[in-house]
């Protein structure tokens, strides 16, 4: 199956329609995306001022990432179902839309930095757990980590304003 | 004045009239708003679940309104500033919008929820810690409150 097809077959769901038509389901489930939304991106960003040794110093590392990361992936969850949703009520348009394009990029390279850093910097966070000066590797990941997901949200509602 | 000739006056004024006609200038005020609402929704998250005693609970109530309280207050003029940016831009859809006017009831309740949480731990310390079912009313009243804040933000543009 090519890509217009598959879009138009998603669009032609059950559930895309019932949004597509509904006057109150569209809203309610934007509501839904941008509450998760603004609990990944509060949630993660306190980890990654921690990282940047900029709040919570006094915190160790990894019991900061130990109360905090389940937060964000239970409401990254939701974000991702809802946003799901909303994008199968007009795939066509978001699939070519330039916004939401760069949001997804954002996105990924948000998921590459994630990887890098748990596999790599966090492994050996028993050594500077206490530090309120972390290493570069986690002081890097932490500001690419809110300005990468800054661009996010900025594109999330750039969205709104293009046809 | 009435409040319908009021936004009639603001969306003629010269600020107005920039904010309306440079395209850019309200995604991006919005974009601004929306960061600086998950800074204060994140860190009243935070100490509300601690005040209903779901989250952090090996941490003291009282630590935990000294860390989160003061993000809400550095924020929330920044919200404010941005806000009236965007009621500017576009008055009538702000001031005469129900769902405005909902929000801006909810954040004044909730503000003074959270300035009685601060105050009363600035007093005493162990206020909260010692009144479980008060504490827990607060905590899930304001949660409440900024979840319906969120939500009724958003509905503004839907009526």
């Amino acid at each position: 199956m090519i890509v217009p097809e598959f879009l138009t077959w998603i669009e032609n769901t059950h559930v895309a329609t019932a949004i597509r038509v509904s006057t109150w389901l569209f809203p309610t489930v934007e509501t839904i995306h941008v509450l998760s939304i603004v609990i990944v991106v509060g949630s993660i960003t306190m980890l990654d001022l921690r990282l940047l040794g900029l709040a919570s110093r006094d915190r160790s590392v990894s019991e900061l990432h130990r109360e905090i990361i389940p937060w964000t992936w239970a409401s990254f969850a939701c974000a991702v179902v809802a946003g799901s949703l909303l994008f199968s009520s007009a795939a066509t348009k978001y699939y070519a839309n330039t916004p939401f394009r760069l949001k997804m990029m954002f996105l990924l390279l948000i998921g590459v930095n994630t990887l890098i850093f748990e596999l790599g910097t966090f492994r050996n966070v028993k050594s500077w757990d206490r530090e309120k000066r972390t290493p570069l590797g986690a002081r890097l990941a932490g500001g690419i980590s809110i300005v990468f997901w800054i661009c996010v949200v900025a594109c999330g509602r750039w969205i709104g304003f293009t046809k | 004045m009435t409040l319908p000739t009021f936004c009639d006056w603001l969306s003629n004024t010269p600020m107005s009239l920039k904010i309306q006609t440079v395209l850019w200038i309200i995604p991006a005020v919005q974009t601004v708003h929306i960061l600086c609402v998950t800074i204060v929704m994140t860190s009243m998250a935070m100490l509300d679940l601690r005040l209903v005693g779901v989250a952090g609970r090996q941490q003291l109530m009282s630590r935990m309104v000294n860390r989160f309280v003061p993000w809400v207050w550095w924020t929330l003029p920044i919200l404010l500033i941005s806000g009236s940016l965007l009621i500017i831009g576009e008055p009538s859809r702000e001031l005469l919008n129900p769902y405005f006017r909902a929000k801006m009831l909810m954040l004044l309740t909730v503000i003074a929820i959270t300035l009685v949480v601060q105050l009363r731990n600035l007093k005493d310390s162990t206020f909260w810690e010692s009144r479980k079912l008060l504490a827990g009313c607060a905590g899930g009243i304001s949660l409440l409150l900024w979840i319906g804040i969120v939500t009724a933000g958003r509905w503004i543009a839907y009526y």
